[in-house]
């Protein structure tokens, strides 16, 4: 064997040194002499190797981080189906799963169009259907302009997300499992009682007309980005939109039967698998360092790096403050409770997770955690019935964290700069108009949807349990399981 | 022939079974119930609300026995199902009209 192995490697040296000599050999011979060749053409050529590794590492990166985000759709499917009840699991499993498919398929018809074509302040015109604009992605306006003068200027119809150095299927690729995701907050609020085929329909308008429509606003064009308003991941674009349209939608929905009692009385519906709650809330959690750092779309090690920590310590102290809060408010310490503040954590940092220190995202992770146990509470109070808290932790804390933005950004916040309150003021703008648009449209169409083809099951289904009455199976085959 | 049904603690059910294996007990069957008696329930936590679980998982032990064993076996429960806490159980003597044994077809005290 060992000569054997010798043999060969004496093999690959005598390759090695051919092939190098040849590619000199070729090289020598596609340039003229030095003397003849200008030193402007030389540097132009290093500049524009430099500039497709970038437009490599870019790529790379914004692709591989999309494909974390997209992991995420798991992590809400575990979570939601183990803090519902075994019942209904086949229902909420279906949900998760599907609305990912429906995401991808109404996002590539129109959504993108909506959310990224040149338009006005409202919504895109151009380049609506099937992401089939006029693109000549890369180009480099992100980057500088002596890169944008080298390599060509941008000409499409997706002026907007120009900036970014990765191909158009890459950003369309990366911007649908944020559509995805906002999608799929919805499905945890209304669990246990929606018909699944009302929630297939309502998934199609979320990610048509009411996702790209603010997309639009703060990441295409639109009015609230061009008038200073930051989002830096998605807090409000991502995390509150999910949270508007579930509050609408447990509004028209109502609790589920036995939740409250007619005296005022909470009933506690407790979940049936706290192993997948938590696997999912794992799930989530690693999914996020592809969805705060791969917000950059860009292969920026300094960014991407504080990034992935500030997402990292909001979701650890708030993961903490949720912990201490419920174990004083309830004398012991709920797991569910726990993992709410994790995921609170993480959606509060969305929005500022580029502008802040680490420092200030273990502040905002604090103050998140806290939040969503008095939340939860909330809710509850109010008679608004959120199986799995989707209302405290995206909607809540998606609101929160926008607000942070203009609280703790380095170069504008209130308590960070001395710039006062400007930034603070354009992001609540930011957020009322999110709320009005995404709130409203949302209450129309489940009102629409409710008068049309209903949206909750029948009374005996929903007690018999969705698995049977929407899709003639079981979850658990064969297990003897006490229902309530 | 008599049936002893025991409702026991479920932590208990490995000692109840050495108990009745080291008297001569040959078979019995076990099942999972849920119940209460004087123990009551205890209260539980779940995402902010505080409710009270009234039915208290326990284990129930069947085992059939020729008319004389039936006191020995109540003994040997007893000795090893108790806690002396509140909620160790209850057993009940029953008299059985009919045993078959299902492979040989024999009936009554050969049966058991």
């Amino acid at each position: 064997m060992r000569t054997q192995g010798r043999w060969v490697w004496k093999l690959c040296v005598v390759l090695g040194v051919g092939l190098a000599s040849s590619a000199a050999w070729a090289v020598s011979q596609t340039e003229t002499s030095a003397s003849t060749q200008s030193f402007a053409d030389m540097a132009a050529k290093v500049k524009e190797t430099a500039y497709n590794t970038k437009f490599m590492a870019d790529t790379v990166w914004t692709l591989v981080t999309a494909m974390l985000v997209f992991f995420m759709n798991l992590g809400f499917a575990c979570v939601e189906t183990g803090l519902c009840r075994s019942k209904n699991a086949v229902n909420i499993l279906s949900k998760n799963f599907i609305v990912f498919a429906v995401s991808t398929v109404g996002y590539w018809v129109l959504g993108w169009g909506i959310m990224f074509g040149d338009g006005g302040w409202f919504a895109g015109t151009n380049g609506l259907w099937f992401v089939g604009g006029k693109d000549n992605s890369p180009s480099y306006a992100g980057t500088d302009k002596a890169a944008e003068a080298l390599m060509g200027a941008y000409d499409g119809d997706y002026d907007a997300i120009a900036w970014s150095t990765t191909p158009l299927w890459c950003k369309f690729f990366f911007q649908l499992v944020f559509c995805g995701t906002a999608a799929t907050i919805v499905s945890g609020a209304v669990a246990e009682r929606i018909k699944y085929k009302s929630f297939i329909v309502f998934s199609f308008i979320m990610a048509i007309f009411i996702y790209p429509v603010v997309g639009h606003w703060i990441w295409g064009g639109g009015w609230a980005g061009s008038g200073g308003f930051l989002d830096f991941a998605g807090s409000t674009q991502v995390h509150s939109i999910g949270g508007w349209a579930a509050l609408a939608g447990i509004i028209i929905l109502g609790p589920r039967i036995g939740k409250y009692t007619a005296d005022g009385k909470v009933n506690p519906i407790p979940g049936h698998n706290m192993g997948l709650a938590t696997i999912g809330c794992f799930v989530l959690w690693l999914g996020w360092f592809g969805f705060n750092p791969g917000s950059t779309m860009a292969a920026a090690p300094n960014d991407i790096a504080l990034i992935c920590n500030t997402t990292n310590m909001a979701a650890a102290v708030a993961t903490l403050t949720a912990t201490i809060t419920t174990w004083i408010l309830m004398g012991k310490p709920d797991l569910g409770m726990t993992l709410n503040g994790c995921l609170a954590g993480l959606v509060a940092i969305t929005a500022p997770c580029a502008f802040v220190s680490v420092g200030n995202s273990a502040i905002i992770g604090a103050v998140a955690g806290v939040l969503v146990v008095l939340s939860v509470i909330f809710w509850d109070k109010v008679k608004i019935d959120d199986p799995v808290g989707a209302l405290s932790v995206h909607l809540v804390n998606g609101v929160f964290g926008t607000i942070c933005v203009g609280l703790f950004h380095k170069d504008l916040g209130l308590f960070t700069s001395d710039k006062g309150a400007g930034q603070l003021w354009t992001q609540l703008k930011g957020i009322g108009g999110t709320a009005v648009y995404v709130f409203g449209l949302s209450l129309l169409a489940w009102t629409v949807l409710k008068f049309t083809m209903g949206i909750r099951v029948p009374a005996e289904e929903e007690v018999q349990g969705l698995d049977l009455g929407e899709h003639g199976q079981e979850a658990y085959p064969g297990f003897q399981m006490v229902q309530k | 022939m008599k049936k002893v049904e025991a409702v026991i603690k479920p932590f208990k059910l490995d000692e109840v079974k050495s108990a009745l294996s080291q008297i001569g007990v040959q078979g019995l069957t076990v099942s999972e119930v849920r119940g209460f008696g004087r123990q009551k329930g205890h209260k539980e936590q779940y995402r902010g609300t505080e409710y009270t679980v009234d039915l208290v998982p326990k284990v129930k032990i069947e085992v059939v026995v020729a008319d004389a064993s039936a006191p020995a076996v109540v003994e040997a429960i007893v000795r090893s199902a108790k806690t002396g806490e509140i909620g160790d159980g209850k057993i009940f003597v029953s008299n059985l009209e009919q045993v078959v044994r299902i492979r040989t077809g024999e009936k009554g005290e050969a049966a058991v």
